[in-house]
């Protein structure tokens, strides 16, 4: 399975890239698009709005099913992808590149250290 | 749990990367790589459909025709040897046991193609109301194996794997012929409102055909398609699915299936009575379907409302790939006013667009 190791993870199938200056990028793994199959539409976040470690930012819905977005971490909305909103098919073919979903600032970057890496996220990505 | 039943294609399509899901009791294929790119492809070329999880009854005898016509509520004495008709069950207060295809093998002689999660209760039925008429009814499901290859490439794909002329085949007409070098019922019939074919087929000769037909159809770029694709399309179409657009309470009436129902025929049949009184009566509440000018797929069991207010729920609801926007349908109260129709997303309302189907245009 497709799964960069400079990437953080969560059990919700999210994962977060670290930017410069406490930014970063969220998106769904590449098991999780997987999982949901032909993706039809993305809810996007709004700029600025904030958002607890845990709390629904968006939602991806697929042909098969809708799925809440969780928020790896405490953090504010930089941008949304804007891109899927057209063209919602790019996380399928691009979840942890081109498909990531929002733009975020950290609030509190210690939450870093309680996401997972790639090693300990494969442990929970099995059919 | 009972173990799941697998198709005589079970292997064939594990090995070509299908999912598989529990769909009425059988392992069954939901895709292979894409549902849309499945869509996509039965409209533009054609689709390969493992649907072997349906189910098949012989009716034979002496009073074969009479006992239909007395079950079904399409007119079976309307059909010649070679013809398929589509048609439904009804029970005595109108609700529907079943749809089906009922092909005319011989003068006392029809096959019954029943949707696999209604096949026992089916037979069961069958037999209940048959006391008065010389008919045998068997359970001939294990006898078949069922694909569907449907699109307009279908008899480019086909052409060299036959001696039969399917260009000869009218629509809803059935001939034996060898595909493939496999002893075939070749149907002209399907459930995605494209030009196709079904193929009944004995099980043991299911997976050959299968192979033969996808390396026949490599230069036209065939795909396997699964259940989501096949629920799609059958929504594109416009098509009913029972337990869906039709049920047990669910009537004709309300589906907007008259044209199955002949209330005319010369027999009377299980059904006719009630269904005859909503239709004079007008149904309380009716099939609208919708589409929704968005991508966000408004799933079966939703809520519809009218100014806040629910008057009906969801039944049918996915992706069309080829209008690029969700559609749907939805059974509603008779008296809500359709310009009004909205439901609920996750906090949204999103206004339904009602719309008389087919959703696309039919070339099948």
């Amino acid at each position: 399975m497709n799964l960069p190791d400079e990437l953080k993870y969560t059990k919700d199938h999210e994962w977060l890239k670290l930017l410069e200056n406490d930014e970063a990028l969220v998106g769904i793994t590449d098991f999780a698009q997987q999982s949901l199959g032909d993706i039809t539409y993305v809810e996007i976040p709004t700029d600025g709005d904030s958002f607890e470690t845990g709390a629904s930012f968006g939602v991806v819905e697929s042909v098969k099913a809708a799925s809440d977005l969780y928020m790896p971490v405490d953090a504010e909305i930089v941008e949304g992808n804007q891109a899927l909103e057209d063209a919602p098919e790019v996380v399928n073919q691009s979840p942890f590149e081109e498909g990531w979903i929002a733009k975020i600032k950290l609030t509190n970057p210690s939450q870093l250290d309680s996401l997972m890496d790639a090693a300990a996220y494969s442990e929970i990505a099995k059919d | 749990m009972p173990e799941l039943r697998k198709t005589p294609l079970h292997a064939f399509n594990v090995e070509n990367g299908a999912r598989m899901v529990d769909f009425a009791g059988w392992s069954m294929p939901v895709q292979y790589e894409s549902i849309i790119d499945e869509h996509k492809a039965t409209r533009s070329s054609a689709g390969l459909f493992d649907v072997s999880h349906m189910g098949e009854a012989s009716i034979e005898g002496p009073d074969a025709e009479a006992f239909l016509d007395s079950v079904l509520t399409n007119d079976v004495s309307g059909i010649e040897i070679g013809q398929a008709m589509y048609s439904l069950i009804c029970y005595e207060h109108g609700g529907v046991v079943d749809d089906l295809l009922v092909y005319r093998i011989a003068k006392e002689e029809f096959l019954l193609c029943l949707n696999a999660s209604n096949t026992q209760k089916d037979i069961a039925w069958l037999n209940a109301n048959k006391d008065a008429f010389d008919v045998g009814i068997s359970d001939v499901s294990d006898s078949f194996a069922l694909l569907a290859l449907q699109g307009p490439e279908t008899r480019e794909i086909l052409k060299d794997l036959t001696a039969m002329n399917l260009d000869d085949l009218g629509y809803y007409r059935f001939q034996g012929s060898d595909v493939a070098g496999v002893s075939c019922l070749v149907c002209r019939t399907g459930y995605t409102g494209e030009l196709g074919v079904e193929l009944f087929v004995a099980p043991t000769d299911a997976d050959s055909l299968a192979r033969s037909i996808l390396g026949a159809g490599q230069p036209y770029s065939v795909k396997l398609a699964g259940l989501g694709a096949r629920d799609s399309l059958r929504l594109e179409a416009g098509y009913a699915l029972y337990g869906h657009e039709i049920s047990e309470t669910i009537s004709p009436v309300q589906a907007n299936l008259m044209w199955t129902v002949k209330l005319k025929k010369a027999s009377d049949f299980v059904g006719k009575a009630a269904i005859r009184k909503e239709k004079e009566t007008g149904p309380k509440r009716r099939i609208v379907f919708f589409k929704t000018g968005g991508r966000r797929i408004v799933r079966a069991g939703a809520s519809v409302l009218v100014e806040g207010e629910e008057v009906g729920s969801v039944v049918s609801g996915a992706f069309s790939p080829i209008l690029n926007e969700a559609i749907g349908s939805a059974l509603v109260s008779s008296n809500a006013d359709d310009s009004k129709l909205s439901v609920d997303i996750r906090g949204n309302e999103l206004a339904l667009i009602p719309t008389k189907p087919p959703f696309i245009e039919l070339k099948p």
